[in-house]
């Protein structure tokens, strides 16, 4: 059990810091809320105040309109918050995303948010936030995960696309950050060819060209009727619910794929129906999330949500206090 | 390289559809150097020799080097042990790209003893990915979805070469296939050194009453078509060995079969499972395919035997140019000097026209048949599926009306429509799944299905949909076996939707009990 004057407590809401009345991420609408970042689990409408990036409040008020929440707060340098301290460091996960710096009750805690130290060019990069309690995710939490180089996995697409030019290429990634990101490693990689969103993409993806990032000729993935064949050799995004729908039906002869930490494991693509996995997450994979806990060195570190077992063990096994928090109602990789 | 290798297994593995299989090894038989191609061909067609390593010395070798905890909850979400150990391995030097051959070679030079050593070292040196394909090269098991059949085919279009040819030539010849390489890139047809080699098998082409109508009765003889396993014996200078049509050598399985082939020659047949003058259903023979080793036991409750259709070589002189009618009079000769427990005849069937014929094939002997094989008098015993010589009659397919309960996406041109699916039959008041089917409708029937799934789901499980059970369809299918594996306890062989029943309300879909009506008699 927590104790009642622990810096931070997990309640059903989520997250809560009892000093300065506030939760972080919170699954339900709460009076106070910070927010990490704009992936639908973490950012949720119907809060009485928000206090988030310029980035996420943006990208909230996309998503939910701009009545969100009765109030919202640009977060920009030390902010007090019922008298506690806290700061928003840059998380490398998607455009906006945070980690959040608390100081309470005589303690300094970094709470991670979903954040990945690989390089990611769709946004600013992740940095330490020294913290005596570092509070972090653990979505890929399993020595079994260590994500390759995202360049080395558009190039499989590119190979693919080039090996089946009559076919196209079906790539499913999340609407806010990995689609982006594909986006971006495709143009880094010197495809500069008319690249293909669904319309669910199209928002975000002008969000983030509008804060300067460069994704090249996109074009809406509609078809006129009985056109299928123009879509050969092209490469198309979607979010991956898509592939569900009749949209799929379509294109000719498409390749499935999809860009997620997940393909890591063979039988997670299989069960997908996926043809080409492309290992590319936008969270911490086991080296990364070891190494962060290590360089922080935190007397404490608490997980959230994701395989907490393994870290647990990590920790135990090099003598380091942790302890799980199993918060509810984040999801693997939201969809 | 290992790196190639790793990487062809990687797409095989991800690519469902058979062409797309065939294009991925067709690119790397073109893009890899002998002997590495030769090797990746004798891995996937079974014919590596590899001391086995064992699923216990993969745990002993990673319990070295993870906790057995981290390494407990890993498997836990991975599923497989080899790709466990491929992705957890610790890094410890840089990856290295190593030579397939080299690898191989090591594997079958190694003595049991030293050989978790060897394996250690190896995967210290690897990616992930390479670690895997070797790990399943070592323990024997690629499962990418390819068979020997399909590989040797990619080999065929690779060199612009008759599937055939290869097919009789294949059993003299030894990895890495150099050889075999060097003629499909235009160089000299290979010459087997194969004792007893396999003869490419000829083929029929199906028919019905209608084609049937335009050729003369009098010039072809009729005989059964038996379910079993056509197979090929040949017994030359001392060896013996049975073939599969495809040229698989199926000998071990059946020492039976090769004990009683006491002749000089090249005989094709059909292989079952015989006691006495009864022929078991195919679920018997089923028992004994596969095996490498046959129990005493097993040899026993399951005799097999051959019926014979035709005379290839006899004595060693080749028949093959030679007319059916006569081929067939030399075999008739020549079964009487065989044991006739194990070898007996085809029998011809008795016809003027061809609705004499349709008569018997409406009603068949025993279940143990399949249709009606039909065979010009003049043939010549040509390899594949030559047009105009022999033709199959087949049994009309059996029929039930079965409500769908479950569909799934498809892949390729069928992506995005559900078009794999589940159906069952009443049992009581309930609906017991009997089968999967995911071919027989047209285009616009897989779009009204594909609109009937999306329309009404009540459930999902992962990429399954549950549905409303209120479409029936006709399912047909070409026999049916005892199944221990299905619900039902049936399975049915080749099923398909053959039309959608929209006329009829799900109630009015079949029985359990008339499915099973249809078991052949034990």
């Amino acid at each position: 059990m927590f104790s009642t004057d622990a810096p931070l407590i997990p309640r059903q809401e989520g997250l809560y810091c009892p000093e300065g009345d506030f939760y972080i991420d919170p699954v339900r609408p709460v009076a106070r809320a910070l927010i990490t970042h704009g992936h639908a689990d973490h950012a949720r409408a119907g809060h009485g105040a928000v206090l988030a990036t310029q980035q996420t409040l943006y990208i909230m008020a996309l998503r939910y309109g701009d009545g969100f929440a009765g109030h919202r707060q640009a977060a920009e340098g030390v902010i007090e918050v019922g008298g506690v301290r806290v700061s928003f460091h840059p998380a490398g996960h998607v455009l906006g995303s945070a980690q959040i710096r608390v100081e309470t009750r005589g303690q300094r805690v970094t709470v991670t948010g979903d954040y990945t130290r690989s390089p990611n060019s769709a946004c600013a990069p992740w940095e330490p936030v020294p913290c005596d309690l570092l509070v972090t995710e653990a979505t890929f939490a399993l020595p079994v995960f260590r994500h390759p180089d995202p360049a080395q996995e558009i190039r499989k697409l590119l190979d693919s696309v080039a090996a089946f030019p009559d076919r196209a290429h079906l790539v499913g990634a999340y609407a806010l950050g990995k689609a982006q990101r594909v986006i971006i490693l495709l143009r880094e990689a010197g495809y500069d060819a008319p690249i293909y969103i669904h319309g669910a993409l199209q928002n975000l993806c002008d969000y983030y060209i509008a804060q300067g990032l460069r994704l090249g000729d996109l074009r809406p993935a509609t078809v006129a009727r009985g056109k299928k064949g123009d879509f050969a050799g092209a490469i198309v995004l979607a979010p991956p619910s898509a592939f569900a729908a009749t949209w799929a039906q379509r294109f000719p002869d498409p390749v499935i794929c999809f860009a997620s930490g997940w393909m890591m494991v063979r039988a997670r693509a299989r069960q997908r129906g996926v043809e080409l996995p492309m290992v590319i997450s936008d969270h911490v994979d086991w080296p990364a999330l070891t190494q962060t806990i290590t360089e922080l060195d935190p007397a404490e570190t608490w997980v959230t949500h994701g395989r907490e077992e393994a870290i647990l063990r990590w920790c135990e096994l090099e003598g380091r206090a942790a302890r799980p928090l199993r918060l509810v109602g984040y999801e693997d990789e939201p969809e | 390289m290992i790196g190639a290798f790793a990487h062809l297994l990687e797409r095989l593995a991800f690519t469902p559809q058979r062409k797309g299989k065939l294009a991925h090894l067709v690119g790397y038989f073109r893009a890899r150097p002998d002997p590495e191609r030769g090797l990746a061909l004798a891995a996937l067609t079974g014919g590596l020799e590899l001391r086995s390593v064992t699923p216990s010395l993969l745990r002993g070798l990673v319990s070295e080097r993870v906790d057995a905890e981290l390494f407990a909850l890993s498997y836990d979400f991975v599923g497989d042990l080899a790709e466990t150990i491929a992705l957890i391995w610790p890094e410890e030097r840089g990856a290295q790209d190593l030579p397939l051959a080299d690898l191989i070679e090591e594997l079958q030079s190694t003595g049991k003893a030293a050989l978790p050593a060897v394996i250690a070292a190896r995967l210290d040196e690897m990616a992930p990915s390479q670690r895997y394909a070797y790990l399943k090269l070592a323990t024997g098991g690629l499962r990418v979805g390819v068979s020997a059949r399909l590989a040797r085919q990619a080999l065929a279009e690779f060199g612009g070469l008759d599937l055939h040819e290869i097919e009789e030539l294949w059993h003299g010849l030894v990895p890495p296939y150099t050889d075999l390489f060097a003629w499909a890139e235009g160089g000299a047809k290979p010459v087997s050194a194969a004792r007893a080699p396999f003869r490419p098998v000829m083929l029929s082409t199906p028919t019905d009453l209608k084609a049937l109508q335009d050729l003369a009765p009098e010039e072809f003889l009729a005989e059964w078509k038996w379910d079993g396993i056509r197979v090929q014996a040949v017994s030359e200078a001392g060896t013996r060995k049975l073939y599969s049509r495809t040229g698989d050598d199926i000998s071990a399985a059946f020492p039976d079969v090769i004990a009683a082939m006491d002749f000089e020659g090249a005989v094709d047949g059909e292989l079952l499972i015989r006691r006495g003058a009864e022929v078991a259903p195919f679920n018997d023979l089923q028992t004994r395919l596969g095996r490498k080793t046959v129990s005493r036991k097993l040899l026993e409750s399951h005799p097999a035997a051959l019926r014979l259709y035709d005379l290839l070589i006899w004595e060693r002189r080749d028949w093959r140019s030679e007319p059916f009618a006569k081929r067939r009079e030399a075999l008739e000769q020549a079964v009487t000097r065989l044991d006739p427990a194990r070898m007996d005849l085809s029998s011809l069937l008795p016809f003027d026209n061809w609705e004499a014929l349709a008569t018997l094939r409406a009603d068949p002997p025993e279940r143990v048949i399949e249709g009606l094989m039909i065979k010009h008098r003049a043939s010549p015993y040509l390899g594949g599926r030559i047009k105009g010589y022999w033709f199959k009659w087949k049994r009309d397919p059996m029929l039930v009306d079965a409500v769908l309960l479950y569909a799934q996406r498809g892949h390729g041109k069928r992506s995005g429509y559900y078009s794999d699916f589940t159906f069952g039959l009443w049992d009581g008041d309930q609906l017991v799944p009997v089968g999967k089917a995911y071919f027989g409708f047209t285009d616009e029937e897989l779009r009204a299905l594909d609109r009937f799934v999306r329309n009404n789901t009540i459930d999902r499980f992962g990429p399954v949909r549950a549905v409303e059970p209120t479409k029936v369809v006709e399912v047909a299918f070409e026999g049916l076996n005892r199944s221990t594996r299905h619900k039902s306890g049936v399975a049915m062989r080749f099923p398909r939707i053959s039309r959608l029943r929209d006329d009829k309300p799900a109630k009015e879909a079949d029985h359990l009990s008339a499915l099973l009506a249809m078991l052949p008699e034990r």
